[in-house]
């Protein structure tokens, strides 16, 4: 008979002080940005420029929260473009839709 | 690859899934941007179902502030509760590393509360959106007996009838937060699961808590999708 009630010798490291700031620090900067864009909301005129600086604000966001929160930085290379190259046909496929759209008014 | 089998599946299903929410949100810009927009100054913005409304004249209840025009303020603290639940997720990550099961029972809570909060904020959206607002929109509906086209007033937006915009604008906010909310839903369930197994020390016999990061990553990429449908339903 297996002793199944053994119970395994558990060592608990301290926390990594340095890595937890990092990760709140990270959180700074999305709700950061997160207020950054709600004031340009009100405060911009709409317009392509506006869009266009929402896009970007989304982008760095987007790249915080897979790079950092997901770890995804520091994994190895080959598993970082897996996922990085297929995602950049995504803006190709944003890009002509839209163009599309523009071309074919919908008649109310 | 150096990456364990159950990360890199996971992260490939996250890819395929990034596919599907881009394909949800990129025919929001095709049918958005085939509608006449809105060319008048914000302030006199009313609803018709003539032109695409803009989305801050849409969102801007909160709940117990009835009357009061606050534009996109609720959508804020949602969005603000989902990085929230993101930082306590990967906080149980960094604490399962150390092997600290009572920080990984602690962050968990935090990031089950925080889903939760967040689709609880979402049912109340919903709610206000289907239900509408005080004055009705009035759309023109051809009358097929008559063969004129009469006055509808129109409260409220389901699949059928939308009284901020044009039709479609009601079925993308249906699908496209509805399918998101969809995958919160899912992981608080993922999440509820991983707690469970932790607090029977499940992943401390099994020597590693990865479990807890491959969830994470599921509840990471929920909070990603959420910042991409924040900006291009709600701010664009």
């Amino acid at each position: 008979m297996a002793h199944h009630s053994i119970e395994p010798q558990v060592t608990v490291l301290p926390p990594d002080k340095e890595k937890i700031k990092r990760l709140w620090t990270v959180a700074g900067i999305l709700g950061l940005i997160t207020a950054v864009e709600f004031a340009i909301a009100f405060l911009w005129p709409h317009g392509v420029a506006k869009t266009a600086l929402f896009v970007i604000l989304t982008i760095v966001k987007a790249g915080y929260i897979v790079g950092e929160f997901m770890h995804l930085r520091y994994e190895v290379k080959v598993l970082f473009w897996a996922i990085l190259v297929p995602v950049l046909f995504i803006i190709w496929m944003l890009v002509a839709f839209v163009y599309e759209g523009m071309k074919m008014p919908v008649f109310l | 690859m150096g990456a364990s089998y159950g990360k890199l599946m996971m992260w490939f299903f996250l890819l395929s899934d990034a596919f599907t929410f881009s394909g949800l949100l990129i025919t929001y810009g095709l049918v958005r941007s085939s509608h006449p927009a809105w060319e008048g100054v914000r302030e006199e913005f009313v609803f018709s179902t003539e032109y695409w409304p803009i989305p801050e004249r849409v969102f801007e209840a909160v709940p117990f502030l009835h009357g009061i025009s606050l534009p996109l303020v609720f959508v804020g603290i949602m969005t603000f509760v989902l990085i929230m639940s993101s930082v306590t997720m990967v906080l149980a990550v960094e604490a399962g590393h150390r092997m600290d099961r009572k920080a990984v029972e602690k962050w968990m809570l935090w990031t089950l509360l925080g889903g939760i909060a967040f689709l609880g904020c979402q049912a109340w959206e919903w709610t206000h959106f289907i239900v509408g607002t005080e004055t009705a929109t009035i759309k023109e509906v051809f009358n097929l007996t008559t063969g004129i086209w009469d006055k509808v007033p129109v409260t409220g937006a389901n699949l059928h009838v939308n009284q901020y915009g044009p039709q479609a604008f009601a079925d993308f906010f249906f699908f496209i937060t509805g399918f998101h909310g969809f995958h919160v839903f899912s992981g608080v369930m993922f999440n509820f699961l991983i707690y469970y197994n932790t607090v029977t020390g499940v992943y401390e016999r099994r020597g590693h808590y990865e479990m807890v990061e491959k969830v994470g990553l599921y509840w990471h990429f929920v909070d990603l999708v959420w910042v991409f449908v924040f900006t291009f339903f709600y701010l664009v």
